[in-house]
Parts: C-alpha cells; sequence; structure tokens
C-alpha cells in the first residue's frame, strides 16, 4: 500500500466509523427523553401580590442568606422596587442595595450618591413590587448560554452549572430582566432557580417562608387545586416585559404600566 | 467587589444586578476579528477577482490576516470568568447560541488562510530546504532552519511548471471560498449583539452587515498603514545599501511604487466606507422613524450622553476627515498615513459606541450606566480588562507579523504568483 492509499483508507475508514457512531448519539434515549417534558407533572410557577407588598426587604436577606450570595455584595437574585409618582406626574423608582434592608428613608437613591427627597403630600401614589428570575417558558439566557451550562429543567426551571459555565456573560446580557450577574466567588452565571434546593424536597422557597404578608408564593401551574394555579387562572394578573417573547411565568397581581 | 462593578457607575434606577458586564476587551474582539476578516477580504480581491494593481499589497494582507487571527481570540479569553474553561465551547458546543459557532468558523477560516498561505509559499519553502539538505556541514543555526523549512515542505518538493499551475489554481480557490467564510467569521460577530433582543441598541439585522462593511474597512487600512511603515523601513535599507549593491532596487523606484499601491487600495477603502456609513446612518434613522418604546433613551444616549463618541469621534474624526483626506487630488504618503490612522480610529469608536454604547443604558430605559475604563492596573483584572490588556491585544499582532515574515518573506520574493 502507497501512502496515497493508506491516507485515502484512513480517511473512508474513520468516517465510516464516525457516521454509525454520530447516529448513535443522534437517538440517545435519555436525551430523547429529557427533551419531551410534557410528562413532566410539574411546572413551577410564581405568584407576587403587589398589593400585600410593603417593601421590608426581609425576603431579599432570606434569599442572600439561603443561597450564600455574598451578604454585602451589591447583586442579589431577588430584589424588591419602590416606585413613586408625585402629583407633578413625574416617576421614581429605585431599590436601594436590593432592598436587602427595607427601604428605611422616603428618599430616593438617584445613583451616583444622589438622593431626591419626596414629601408626603406630593405623592400621587406609591407601591411596591418584588423582582425575580421569570423562569421564562421560553428563555433567552438558555438559547444564548455557548456551552449549554444553563438548562431548564423539566419542571420548568432555568439551572446554571457552575462546574460548566465559562464566564463569559452572553446569558447576562441576553436576559431582558436583568436577574443574573456573576457569583463574586465563583465567578460563574448566577440567578434566582427559585430555591431548587429547597422546592424540590416540597419546602417553600426562602422568598415565599420569609414573606411576612404572603405577597409571595409558589405553586404548579399543572395542578389546578394549586391556590396559585388557581388565582392565576380566575384573576386578573400581568407579567413583565412581554413584548421580549420570553413567555414569563411570574404573575403579578395589581402590576401598574410604570412597572419597568 | 462584583465583576463591572469597578469601573460602572449607575445613574437613577438601574436594576441592581446591572452593570457593564461587556467591557473594553469585548470592544477589542470585534474589532480584532474585523482586522482579520477585512485583511483577508484585501488580499483576495486580488487572487480572486484579478485586481492587478493590488497585487503588491494581496501576499502582504495575507500574511497580516494569518498574525491578525491568532490574536482576535485573545480578547475573548481575556474577557471570561473562567478562561481556562473556554475550550468548553469546542468541546460542547450549544449550537442556538451565536457564541458556539465561533469555535468551528475561526477554525475553518484559520485553516483556510493556513492553506492559502502554504499553496502561496510552497515554493519559497521548497527553495530554501533543498539547497539546506545537499549541504554537507550545516551549522546548528541552518540544521534549525532545515528543520522548520523541510517540515513546512509537508513532504512536496514537486515544484515544476505544471505543479505551480495547479498551486495557483488552488490558491484562487481557497480564496474564493475564504471571502464568504471571513465575512461570516466578522458577520457572525455583529451577530452576537444583534440578536441579543434584551438590548434596544444591539438589537438590528443590519448588525452583522454594518459589521462586515466596517471591518473591510478596518482592515483595509491597517494593512494600508503596516505596508507604508514597511515600504519606509525597506527605503531606509535601499538608501543604505545603494552605495554599496548598485543593482539593488533604488529608493525612487520603491516610493512611486508604494504610491501606486497606495492610491489603488485607498479607492476600495473608500468604496467600503461610503457602505459602512450608508448602512449605519440607515439603522439611526429607522430607530428615528419607527419610534418604538426603547427609542426614549436611545435618543439620550445617541443624542446626549454620547454624542462626543458617536458624532464628534467616529462619524467626524473616524469618517468624515479621512473622507475628505482621502478624496483630495493627488493624495500623498504623509496624508494617507494620517487618513488610515483615523479610519482605523473610527473603527475603533464605532465598536466602543455599539459595546460600551449599547450598555450605557438600563434594561429598565429609566437609567443610565457610565463607564470608566480602568488604567493603571492594580489587580489582574483591571490590568486584563483595562486599558493596557487591550493595548497588549492591538499590540499583539504586529510582534507575531514580525516573525512571521522571517518563515513567509512578504517582499524580494522570485515566484510566478
Amino acid at each position: 500500500m502507497n501512502r496515497r492509499d493508506f491516507l485515502k483508507n484512513t480517511v473512508k475508514g474513520i468516517a465510516g466509523i464516525a457516521l454509525p457512531l454520530a447516529a448513535f448519539e443522534f437517538v440517545n434515549p435519555r436525551e430523547l427523553f429529557a427533551t419531551k417534558d410534557d410528562n413532566a407533572k410539574v411546572r413551577w410557577g410564581f405568584l407576587v401580590d403587589t398589593y400585600k407588598c410593603v417593601g421590608c426587604g426581609l425576603c431579599v436577606k432570606a434569599c442572600k442568606l439561603e443561597n450564600e450570595i455574598p451578604y454585602d455584595a451589591n447583586v442579589s437574585r431577588t430584589w424588591v422596587e419602590r416606585y413613586v409618582i408625585t402629583k407633578d406626574g413625574k416617576k421614581y423608582a429605585d431599590s436601594p442595595k436590593a432592598a436587602r434592608d427595607g427601604f428605611t428613608t422616603g428618599k430616593i437613591d438617584l445613583g451616583e450618591g444622589k438622593f431626591q427627597e419626596i414629601r408626603n403630600e406630593d405623592i400621587e401614589k406609591a407601591f411596591f413590587v418584588p423582582k425575580l428570575c421569570n423562569q421564562c417558558e421560553n428563555p433567552p439566557c438558555v438559547q444564548v448560554c455557548p456551552v449549554g451550562a444553563t438548562y431548564q429543567a423539566a419542571d420548568g426551571v432555568v439551572l446554571v452549572d457552575r462546574t460548566w459555565c465559562i464566564g463569559c456573560g452572553y446569558c447576562i446580557m441576553g436576559c431582558p430582566y436583568g436577574v443574573r450577574f456573576f457569583h463574586p466567588k465563583y465567578l460563574t452565571a448566577e440567578k434566582c432557580n427559585f430555591c431548587y434546593h429547597r422546592i424540590s424536597k416540597g419546602l417553600k422557597t426562602a422568598c415565599v417562608q420569609a414573606c411576612p404578608f404572603g405577597a409571595r408564593q409558589i405553586g404548579n401551574l399543572k395542578d389546578p387545586s394549586d391556590p396559585v394555579t388557581k388565582i392565576i387562572m380566575t384573576e386578573r394578573v400581568g407579567i413583565l416585559k412581554e413584548e421580549y417573547g420570553t413567555k414569563p411565568q411570574v404573575f403579578y397581581v395589581g402590576l401598574d404600566r410604570e412597572v419597568k | 467587589m462584583v465583576h463591572g462593578e469597578l469601573w460602572t457607575v449607575k445613574e437613577l434606577f438601574v436594576y441592581p444586578n446591572e452593570y457593564i458586564y461587556w467591557s473594553v476587551q469585548i470592544v477589542m474582539y470585534p474589532f480584532m476579528t474585523g482586522l482579520v476578516a477585512g485583511a483577508f477580504v484585501l488580499s483576495s480581491l486580488y487572487h480572486v477577482f484579478a485586481i492587478k494593481e493590488l497585487k503588491d499589497i494581496a501576499r502582504f494582507a495575507l500574511v497580516f490576516s494569518f498574525a491578525l487571527l491568532f490574536a482576535a481570540p485573545v480578547p475573548i479569553i481575556l474577557h471570561l470568568q473562567h478562561p481556562l474553561r473556554g475550550i468548553n465551547v469546542m468541546m460542547t458546543p450549544h449550537f442556538t447560541s451565536a457564541i458556539a459557532a465561533f469555535g468551528i468558523v475561526f477554525s475553518a477560516y484559520g485553516a483556510i488562510v493556513a492553506s492559502e498561505l502554504w499553496f502561496l509559499y510552497r515554493k519559497h519553502f521548497v527553495d530554501i530546504a533543498l539547497p539546506l539538505k545537499e549541504k554537507p556541514d550545516k551549522t546548528l543555526g541552518e540544521w534549525f532552519k532545515f528543520i522548520v523549512f523541510c517540515t513546512l515542505t509537508l513532504g512536496v518538493y514537486d515544484v515544476s511548471e505544471e505543479s505551480l499551475h495547479r498551486d495557483e489554481k488552488a490558491i484562487k480557490v481557497l480564496a474564493g471560498i475564504g471571502i464568504p467564510v471571513a465575512c461570516f467569521l466578522h458577520g457572525y460577530a455583529g451577530f452576537i449583539f444583534g440578536s441579543v433582543k434584551a438590548n434596544a441598541l444591539w438589537m438590528t439585522p443590519l448588525m452583522p452587515v454594518i459589521f462586515i462593511m466596517s471591518a473591510i474597512v478596518s482592515g483595509i487600512a491597517l494593512c494600508m498603514l503596516t505596508y507604508i511603515v514597511t515600504m519606509e523601513i525597506r527605503k531606509l535599507v535601499a538608501k543604505k545599501k545603494s552605495a554599496s549593491l548598485p543593482r539593488h532596487e533604488t529608493r525612487e523606484e520603491l516610493q512611486s511604487a508604494e504610491i501606486n499601491v497606495i492610491r489603488m487600495t485607498a479607492k476600495y477603502l473608500l468604496l467600503f466606507l461610503v457602505f459602512a456609513i450608508t448602512l449605519e446612518l440607515l439603522d439611526l434613522v429607522f430607530r428615528g422613524y419607527t419610534a418604538v418604546k426603547s427609542w426614549d433613551v436611545l435618543r439620550s444616549i445617541i443624542y446626549g450622553k454620547d454624542f462626543t463618541d458617536i458624532f464628534i469621534l467616529q462619524y467626524t474624526v473616524g469618517n468624515l476627515i479621512p473622507f475628505i483626506l482621502f478624496l483630495l487630488p493627488n493624495l500623498t504618503i504623509r496624508r494617507a498615513v494620517l487618513a488610515v490612522l483615523l479610519v482605523m480610529f473610527g473603527v475603533f469608536m464605532m465598536r466602543w459606541n455599539v459595546v460600551i454604547g449599547g450598555q450605557a443604558f438600563s434594561l429598565s430605559f429609566a437609567g443610565y450606566m457610565h463607564y470608566h475604563l480602568p488604567i493603571i492596573p492594580h489587580d489582574w483584572e483591571t490590568l486584563k480588562e483595562g486599558f493596557f490588556g487591550a493595548l497588549g491585544v492591538f499590540i499583539m499582532p504586529f510582534v507575531l507579523f514580525y516573525f512571521m515574515i522571517k518563515i513567509f518573506p512578504i517582499f524580494d520574493l522570485k515566484e510566478s504568483h
């Protein structure tokens, strides 16, 4: 056999082996099963009643402690926003330290170390809105991850594999809700995962458990008798940033048009 | 401190987790890949479309494109929070992501440029390796040279007229395939930004095309600049040698060759510059005309906070002034140098205004973020994602180019192509 034939046969051989191996890869039954989430019995959803939220920040505190997000780092898996609309039509919003310590002053945080004092009598309306990952049905963060380190579980929760994330930040850029950030210690993408370690054991999420007013609730959207599902089905609820087509699964009671 | 917090200043209502996560290295990434693609397209203009006037700069551009190719992924690696896991993109590519294609497109492109270079320089390798092979007592340096060039021939020593003709055909085919691949390499860099629906400034289908056009502009500009610099060095050498070697090219010959090449190349640069500006303005006009929800905040960025960066530095200094400089009759080398420097600056500012400008406003559309580039490094992060990290990335291809032309000589090469 001369060199030419040897090379030819080698290429043929490799191609011949690669083809059936690739086919085998395509029909991996476990992968097929994982992609078919129709038979999943659970679809986690979240309900926020903005009328009940008082902006105490206990949910943020509980979340940080439960999920080991460095307490003083200026990032958080969940946060609470305060909206103030004055009688002259001006709109203000802030979330100092992600509302970890609640809203202890009437001054609005304008960033760059500036604050705006608003007199109570000037306020037309004011309210609080808790935010967390929307566990979208069509998550853009999962779509853009170049290595598949972030993925959607069969029950709808979007998770991050800290051992595989390369830290490119594309998912952070891709999320229209700004829920993602780099974990200060692990240097990987980090986000709310509905306290997956708790809900998969039948517990409530840390924020739901910590809320003294019942403003936050978690439930199984596939169970029609679940109290959360009942409210979503029978009452008027809103979702955030519908225009992005992400199909968020966190529903809000009393959502105002001013909510960003 | 959280990644990004150091160089981000927030104004008004910004979500707590928002920072400028994509910093100067992500500006460098499209800038460098743009130079790669542009240099390659310039070299292909000669090889594929047989534009004879570009012959001199074509080979030069190809070698430079190869040097730039190695520098292109460096900014991404410097930006990654886990640089050692960067290889995961090749190991487990997740194909719904624009970045996942990087490994494939980049390798394919690298292979094309490498093979084209090989066909172009095959005869040169043989010419060096064969005499060394026969030489009986080689010095250590000659042994090294022999091993390097012997390996580079890949065992093919056939330099007959017929086989060289086949090489030429191969180069033409590779250059032909290379153009769409180079455009794809850079177009997809534009797609990385253009497909982010969460970012109001980035999301436009025009983004990949705008990126390709400005890439070609910057690539041609850089090739022209490097060409002028090397020619000036050669002129100095020619001046020194003219006394001892009367038959060597004279300084005047080089001078006239140089200005001819530069004038010809400048025409192509202008052509692509017009395309690039037209598309960018179209994008701007369209955004203003349709005025969707995000327009209020975008307008405050484009016409307000980033006005100097966009309209003064990018469009005026980086586009309009060099445009006039090139169009004025009797283009001189000195004017060309100034113009290409401004063009490259303009393209850099365009990348800057896209990457940093796209993060200058909050996803809430009710707040802003200001970027402060770390200049004096005080830790690893501010070094690699600061001014010196970016500068290092920019210098890298020139250093590589210096070593590469020892293997791939760009001048004084006797061959048929």
